[in-house]
């Protein structure tokens, strides 16, 4: 199976495969319940009735070894921050981030804050920033949307583009 | 009972421990000694015509250029509808008083919470260690002097300036 | 059972010690326990707190009042409202800003609109904690119509930052009264809905009957407040007790816990009282509805507020409980210091008491009946 991945020529059977594995996972995000703060009663809002994210196949998980997104949602603090990396190196590959609102994105308004790190990216890579505070349902399924178009963008059996610009989740 | 008849038998039943009234503020308050607050704490606790069953709340307010720290009481009765405010002065650099964890249970809490802001030593108290902070988070944030570091457990307290941002 | 075989498998008589969070599917934020058991009965369920401890009082120290309401906002965002309230009323009385009549009214608009917001979460994640997932969709969906009137009111749908400092930011127009009017129509049978589902339902109260009792006097000397030390028994609400604000002309019940199903003073009190709230926050919207006078609704204050030297402790019938605010300012444009509170952070020094011999899932509805929440508590 290892000679097989990212080894083949881009012919029309080829990338429809890789096609169809992107769509089955993109169609199925399932996401890990990390709300910390405000912004996770908006998740909460998000995956209520109104602003549904069931219709696009994402459900949360209370666990990471069941989940493959991770939304932070809320403000990450130095004390929570250990407990966030290993939270995220128990998901497994091929992982994603989504970081919701200002205070995951940097800090937010607690910038004078002596307790608060400025920003998830400082411990763990991020995908997709979604802005707000606290953003929208709406924002956040258009953040969802774009992790989908990621993941449409990756490739299995493909050989990647020279330069590897183009990275694959599953390439070692 | 208003602040006025509180300080008065207060300052009979406890001759040189209260000081300091302050009644035509919008919260009466008054100085207690350090040596002398779990007694009086006691005594208004359960004393017939002050019964102030509650500690409302315990917090401290740091005064640098007066090189003091207070901690606040702010007593609530239920039975009388009356409230009081005892402070208590402590040296700066070394701030320590006895715990009122007797008297009221949920002091507990609350003196923890002084002791990680603050610094201020509670004598007594049967769990001293920090509660919002790290276990090995070193200064007291709430003080006026208090320099944030530069980095904690390999993470930077600091954001990237923009402009080293877009040149990257 | 032979006498040769060993009495149990692999583990010993000792307990273990299992952590309970910071990351864990209830929503009361992000709280840890440490639990000591046996599997199944605790003897030491001890709180960890403090992964939301994000600085509110000392950042109250580095901006100046008009800009420390957003950050009041997100002391407990459940209940934003009040925040803003408690902090608006130490600062006007500490300055002797008076406030519009129209203005008090909007308030109290507000705030009882976010009480049935905040009471609703309470309730749905509490149903959801002991295991019934129906009602918490139910109460999303009605959190939703009220989302959808604090956006034509102020502009947010969760952290408002609405009251201000001499009345409120924005007027409520004739169109949002009308519908406010109608969304009352449509919320007082769903209430109903609720007791169908979950108060009347046997399970719920087999799982919440004289689970956790907490009586009078450790209430007092826990200092419980709110639907906590209502339901002990002790009628006591700020609202009636110490009034502020219009609430003298407003004609209101303060519901006590009645040993329905078992002691006096058990989860199923606790709960029992937060559904009889929101019946009569209903009640108080219609009142203010109709007694609303025509006028400014924010008096004129200094763009560069700067309140003589003083102190003030100002405190709210929030929904879990009595929010205090201690503002003390030394006379210049940023408050010398700011200490907030809130009901949450006394009810978890109950919990050690409370927890002791009960069994791990009693733990979580324990939990859901004190209502606690992350963000008061750590502040």
């Amino acid at each position: 199976m290892k000679p097989l991945i990212n080894s083949l020529p881009e012919t029309v059977f080829t990338t429809k495969v890789d096609e169809l594995l992107n769509w089955g996972r993109a169609s199925s995000q399932w996401y890990m319940l990390f709300g910390l703060a405000c912004c996770a009663i908006e998740l909460m809002q998000t995956g209520g009735p109104r602003a549904d994210l069931d219709r696009f196949g994402a459900v949360p998980r209370a666990t990471p070894r069941q989940s493959d997104l991770m939304i932070v949602a809320g403000t990450l603090t130095y004390k929570m921050a250990k407990r966030t990396k290993l939270l995220y190196d128990q998901m497994p590959d091929p992982k994603y981030v989504i970081s919701m609102g200002s205070c995951s994105n940097c800090g937010g308004l607690f910038q004078l804050a002596y307790s608060v790190c400025k920003g998830v990216d400082k411990i763990i890579p991020v995908d997709v920033y979604v802005p707000g505070c606290p953003p929208r349902p709406e924002a956040l399924t258009e953040g969802l949307l774009r992790i989908q178009d990621k993941m449409m963008r990756e490739r299995w059996l493909v050989k990647p583009s020279e330069p590897a610009a183009d990275q694959s989740g599953a390439a070692e | 009972m208003d602040a006025q008849e509180i300080y008065a038998s207060l300052d009979k039943l406890f001759p040189g421990k209260v000081s300091d009234l302050k009644a035509e503020v919008f919260e009466p308050y008054l100085n207690v000694d350090k040596d002398a607050i779990v007694e009086i704490c006691r005594f208004l606790r359960s004393a017939p015509g002050f019964k102030f069953e509650v500690l409302s709340d315990l917090t401290a307010l740091d005064w640098p250029k007066e090189e003091k720290i207070q901690v606040v009481y702010h007593l609530f009765s239920y039975a009388h509808n009356h409230q009081i405010v005892l402070k208590v002065d402590l040296a700066r650099d070394n701030p320590k008083v006895a715990t009122v964890e007797n008297v009221w249970k949920v002091a507990n809490w609350f003196e923890r919470e002084v002791y990680d802001l603050f610094g201020v030593i509670f004598e007594g108290h049967s769990d001293l260690r920090r509660i919002m902070l790290p276990e090995d988070w070193v200064g007291f944030p709430l003080r006026k002097d208090y320099v944030e570091q530069e980095e904690y457990d390999g993470i930077s307290t600091q954001r990237a300036p923009l402009v080293e941002k877009l040149l990257r | 059972m032979s006498e040769t075989a060993p009495a149990r498998g692999f583990y010993t008589e000792e307990d273990m010690t299992i952590s309970v969070g910071p990351q864990h599917p209830s929503t009361h934020g992000v709280l840890r326990f440490v639990v000591k058991t046996d599997g199944e009965v605790i003897s030491e369920a001890i709180p960890d707190v403090g992964y939301l401890h994000r600085s509110i009082e000392k950042i109250g120290e580095k901006v100046t009042y008009h800009g420390y309401v957003p950050y009041t906002d997100r002391a407990d965002y459940l209940a934003a409202m009040f925040a803003n309230q408690a902090f608006c009323m130490a600062a006007e009385k500490l300055a002797g800003t008076d406030v519009t009549r129209r203005g008090e009214f909007c308030r109290v608009i507000a705030c009882e609109l976010n009480r049935i917001a905040s009471h609703l979460i309470s309730v749905g994640t509490f149903g959801q904690d002991i295991g019934a997932m129906t009602p918490f969709v139910h109460a999303l969906r009605e959190r939703e119509t009220i989302n959808n009137l604090m956006e034509e009111i102020c502009g947010a749908r969760l952290t408002y930052n609405y009251i201000r400092i001499g009345g409120v930011g924005y007027d409520i127009l004739p169109e949002t009264c009308a519908k406010i009017g109608e969304f009352l129509n449509h919320f007082e049978p769903i209430v109903d809905e609720f007791n169908r589902l979950l108060s009347g339902n046997k399970i719920f109260i087999e799982r919440l009957a004289g689970v956790a009792v907490v009586s009078k006097e450790d209430a007092f000397s826990y200092n419980l407040v709110g639907p906590n030390l209502r339901g002990s028994g002790v009628k006591w609400d700020i609202r009636r007790d110490i009034p502020y604000s219009v609430y003298p002309e407003l004609e209101f019940d303060v519901p006590v816990g009645m040993a329905q199903v078992g002691a006096l003073g058990d989860s199923y009190d606790r709960y029992w009282v937060r559904i009889r709230e929101m019946q009569e926050s209903c009640k108080i919207l219609r009142q203010c509805l109709q007694m609303m006078p025509k006028g400014p609704a924010i008096s004129k204050v200094p763009k560069k507020f700067r309140p003589p030297a003083g102190e003030y402790y100002a405190r709210v019938e929030a929904p879990r409980g009595d929010m205090g605010f201690y503002v003390v300012s030394d006379g210049s444009e940023y408050p010398y210091r700011v200490r907030i509170r809130t009901g949450s952070y006394t009810a978890m020094s109950i919990i050690d008491k409370i927890s002791k011999g009960i069994m791990l899932a009693d733990l979580i509805a324990l939990i859901g009946s004190l209502d606690v929440d992350a963000p008061e508590i750590d502040r």
